[in-house]
């Protein structure tokens, strides 16, 4: 965990109030600002920026300078991530084409001293799974989220390409080298993800002829919620041009139910469901063997993920004793892998 | 020789309790980001004291599993090695039985170490 000192959001304060203010010609001061908790190397910043009497609610995405060094972008181990740049225009593309996602304002500049990063405005809502999936105030909301995650999805497939950054096209095969290689850094021998990565291989998909936008991580968790159901859809750092069935498989991904097991389509409801509000609103009819395979691999990718966040921690890049239990997360999905590879679709 | 009364395991589950029940509702009411890490602290040592309980007999179960599979005998690492080995070269698949039940049996004792409610 880094800790926030004093100096670090007076720092903060002091750019943000300058940006605002040039962004909105006046002169700005900025309010209620503080780091919202998660994300230690990619830090996300709620603040209101007061210009000429009117609020204005934002959120500053940013990485710190610090973490700009090759060495430690290494061990992060986010090469398949993008930056905060392209983010910005992955994000203003996806807003201009009608998606659900925060309207990007402006971007900071070298000059501003604060490393990579933007200002969006800020949404209402929850992201977190526990209380969208428990808690009285979202009970008409979780029957409708299935539903609006496919519609959501439909329209973000369908952004058009000409408005997006360049990306890395990523297919099947891709995916698979990805998370061999990955194993290999690991060094420790995993048997059940050996064997689901050669089942995966054996079946996958042929590449697309029409990649698309993917979001890359598009999961409960990572979208915002209030009563109304879905606000926006946040954290796009893994998009990628490739087949669109990867974001329905990784959604369904078990650890991603938070525990409703019984709801494969984020906690919320069943697959068909899922499948059916993304065809109305346009996506590609699913096939159901390709969106198993996927479900797999995004099984196979979050167990992956688990043991490189565990060695985060073990390779002194971040002390966190947050990020060393997650290495012990691994093996939920183990369980699932058994499970998966048995059925048959 | 054998060290005294409480075992590995009892003394990590009195150190777990004595954290569930006193230390982590004093953090949620004054510092409840610490309420949180206190959590996840409490959880990772409700692993340990069931690896100190379970851990032995799984691994042993698994190294025993996969000498018989692998048709010889080696350290578990190594055994793991070679499983892993002949999985990525597609040597053996899903379809291999003997192969099945022992990844079923060593992923059974993991969870039960890891997280035994997971479902």
């Amino acid at each position: 965990m880094i800790v926030h000192t004093p100096t670090e959001a007076e720092n903060v304060a002091a750019v943000l109030a300058r940006v605002a203010g040039r962004h909105f010609g006046g002169t700005a001061t900025v309010d209620r600002l503080y780091r919202e908790s998660g994300g230690a190397s990619r830090q996300t910043w709620s603040f209101d920026a007061i210009v000429d009497g009117a609020r204005h609610e934002l959120i500053l995405r940013r990485d710190p300078p610090t973490l700009g060094t090759p060495r430690a972008k290494a061990e992060t181990d986010r090469s398949v991530s993008i930056d905060r740049a392209t983010e910005f225009r992955v994000l203003r593309a996806a807003f201009q084409a009608g998606v659900r996602a925060p309207e990007v304002l402006f971007e900071l500049t070298l000059d501003d001293d604060l490393g990579e990063g933007f200002v969006m405005r800020r949404i209402g809502g929850t992201a977190i799974a526990r209380k969208l999936l428990r808690d009285p105030p979202y009970d008409s909301a979780r029957k409708k989220i299935a539903h609006q995650l496919g519609d959501i999805l439909a329209r973000l497939h369908a952004v058009p390409a000409a408005g997006l950054p360049p990306l890395l096209r990523r297919e099947a095969a891709d995916h698979i080298a990805g998370q061999r290689r990955a194993l290999d850094l690991l060094d420790r021998p995993q048997p059940v993800f050996e064997l689901a990565l050669s089942w995966l291989d054996r079946r996958k998909p042929a590449p697309t002829t029409q990649p698309v936008l993917v979001h890359g991580d598009y999961r409960t968790g990572n979208y915002l919620a209030d009563k109304t159901g879905v606000t926006a859809i946040l954290d796009w750092e893994s998009a990628h041009l490739g087949d669109p069935i990867e974001d329905l498989g990784w959604l369904c991904v078990k650890s991603w139910r938070f525990g409703a097991v019984d709801k494969p389509a984020g906690g919320f409801g069943s697959r068909e469901e899922l499948w059916s509000a993304y065809e109305s609103a346009g996506g590609l009819k699913v096939d159901p063997a390709r969106a198993h395979w996927w479900e797999v691999f995004g099984t196979v990718r979050w167990g992956i993920i688990c043991h490189n966040q565990a060695w985060r921690h073990l390779s002194g890049a971040l002390k966190s004793m947050e990020l060393a239990s997650i290495g012990r997360r691994a093996v939920e999905t183990e369980v699932d892998l058994l499970q998966l590879l048995k059925s048959d679709v | 020789m054998a060290q005294d009364r409480p075992t590995a395991s009892e003394l990590l589950a009195a150190i777990a309790d004595f954290l569930r029940e006193e230390a982590m509702p004093a953090l949620d009411k004054t510092e409840p980001r610490l309420g949180f890490q206190m959590r996840v602290a409490v959880n990772s040592l409700a692993i340990l004291e069931r690896e100190a309980r379970l851990g032995p007999a799984a691994d042993a179960g698994e190294q025993a599993r996969l000498a018989k599979l692998l048709g010889h005998e080696g350290t578990l690492e190594n055994l793991n090695r070679e499983l892993a080995r002949q999985l990525r070269a597609g040597a053996r698949d899903e379809g291999d039985a003997a192969l099945m039940a022992h990844l079923d049996a060593t992923i059974a004792d993991k969870i039960a170490i890891a997280n035994p409610k997971w479902k």
